[in-house]
């Protein structure tokens, strides 16, 4: 564990040493603060017309949770999915290409630590990209009444997404040495995990009912809309140990090819 | 103290390492001498656990480097081929990041790197970024952090490639120094090297050993060069026997 810290500390330094860190924490802000202004803009026309046409029942189901959070966070699930693959293709790829892999791997600490301290680092680098746009809610809160805990459970669903998203590119990334390679795989999977249920969103059987269960979106919807269902939760967290297991697998293969 | 035993290893149809077997005592130095592609780093690289050989073991103080890898490396330092440097990290933060990897308690690592830094005569240079670092400077901070954690066991793969003769000269001495203590396996084209610091000479050639002598029992009148020579071109004399065997056979079925 001690090994998998001293790791997550290099890594999440590097992060910001060079300025991939600040690029990307830069566009995702700039991105949800112009996400959140239109939708807020939209939000209050939609307000002045109902009001206009003084109808009380329209008006109550306008709310700021489901007209400006929700859409707020699932456009940047999408920004994510650009995103991540930007902050995890070096992990690895760079290791291999710049021989320091060697180095790694000839140190006495197990695979499994270097996959853990390179995840821990990634993770950590998402919760701050997170934590960043909480900025909206708070402004939301101060001029507003929106509800804090379908707030929270969004924002939450958003960090696991992003950790789970890390996790895919951290794996992508131990294939290869080449950068550009690990992003697009990246890239890759992440797209087609949203996309996966479309030829059978309804029906199907058997193999329509897995397919849906391994949509992205379904999972996320349901928590960004504040139901906080155990087998959403399951659901990322499997996705993550899956991948995290193939990346220790990958790195690990090193030793018996 | 390194014990190198049949190692084979393949890519695929091409055969890298050839049923390679040496040994190294305790406190020694060994030259580890061949032509490029001759196998060095491949050898280096299952030595140090990197890769598995294809058949072979390698026992490292007595710890075979496959089954109990982990304690095995605790007791290597590497430097391979290229140093593996991070280059947007510091040369203090890099060596102190590596002194706690091999495994250094955390009251032990300044002391450690402060002793590199010197050792190293990298003192001045503690603040630089590595990836500014010429040529000459990023080597010497490739045998600082191989030497941080003090190993029993030392493989070094060309240390002296690139630096300038005083460099080298500094080196060698370096190397010459840590002997003793570390036993040391180093691999290198400069043949005046290996008389001026190895006790033991091992020369490969096309994936197998040619030669395996200690310094002392090299035929007395002949320099190294003339050794190496012989022993690369006694092997290529093989080949070339093989090849015009194999075209007689080929001439004979036709004929």
């Amino acid at each position: 564990m001690r090994n998998a810290l001293t790791i997550a500390g290099k890594e999440l330094a590097s992060y910001f040493v060079q300025p991939v860190a600040y690029v990307v924490l830069t566009v995702f802000v700039l991105l949800a603060g112009w996400f959140f202004f239109a939708l807020l803009k939209q939000f209050n026309e939609m307000v002045q017309v109902y009001s206009a046409m003084s109808s009380a029942q329209a008006l109550e189901h306008l709310n700021l949770n489901s007209r400006v959070i929700a859409p707020l966070l699932h456009n940047m699930s999408v920004v994510m999915v650009i995103l991540v693959p930007a902050i995890t293709m070096r992990a690895f790829a760079e290791e291999k290409r710049t021989g320091t892999y060697e180095f790694l791997l000839t140190a006495p600490i197990r695979t499994g630590e270097i996959v853990a301290g390179k995840f821990i680092a990634a993770a950590v680098f998402i919760l701050i990209m997170v934590a960043l746009i909480w900025i909206f809610p708070i402004i939301l809160m101060i001029f507003g009444d929106p509800e804090v805990g379908v707030m929270g459970a969004g924002y939450v669903a958003l960090a696991l997404l992003g950790v789970c998203f890390v996790a895919i590119g951290l794996f992508t990334s131990s294939l290869t040495q080449n950068q550009i390679i690990a992003a697009i795989s990246c890239l890759g999977v992440l797209l087609l995990l949203y996309v996966i249920s479309w030829p059978l969103q309804s029906g199907g059987g058997i193999l329509g009912d897995m397919l849906r269960y391994l949509s992205l979106p379904q999972h996320f919807g349901q928590m960004v809309d504040g139901v906080i269902d155990t087998s959403d939760i399951v659901y990322f967290c499997t996705m993550i140990f899956v991948a995290l297991f193939l990346t220790q697998r990958s790195v690990e293969s090193a030793r018996w090819r | 103290m390194i014990e190198v035993k049949n190692l084979t290893k393949r890519y695929g149809d091409f055969v890298a390492v050839r049923d390679v077997s040496f040994k190294a005592d305790r406190g020694s130095i060994l030259g580890f001498l061949g032509p490029n592609g001759a196998g060095k780093t491949t050898t280096m690289r299952i030595i140090t656990g990197f890769m598995p050989a294809t058949s072979g073991t390698v026992l490292i103080d007595g710890l075979d480097i496959f089954t109990e890898s982990l304690e095995a490396r605790r007791r290597i330092g590497y430097l391979p081929e290229t140093p593996p440097l991070y280059s947007d990290m510091r040369v203090e933060a890099y060596l102190r990041f590596v002194a706690k990897l091999r495994g250094l308690r955390r009251s032990e690592v300044d002391q450690a790197v402060e002793r590199v830094l010197k050792i190293c005569g990298l003192s001045d240079m503690a603040h630089r970024i590595c990836g500014q670092l010429s040529k000459g400077y990023r080597q010497r901070v490739g045998l600082a952090q191989a030497i941080i954690h003090n190993p029993p066991v030392l493989v070094l793969d060309e240390p002296t490639i690139g630096l300038d003769p005083r460099q080298i000269h500094e080196i060698r001495g370096l190397i010459h120094g840590l002997a003793g203590q570390h036993t040391i396996v180093l691999s290198t084209h400069i043949l005046p090297e290996v008389s001026q610091i190895c006790d033991r000479v091992v020369i490969i050639n096309a994936g197998h050993v040619v030669l395996a002598e200690s310094l002392d029992s090299l035929p007395a009148g002949k320099s190294l060069e003339d050794v190496f020579l012989e022993a690369i071109s006694k092997e290529e004399g093989h080949e070339v026997a093989d090849a015009e065997e194999t075209l007689e056979e080929v001439g004979a079925g036709h004929g």
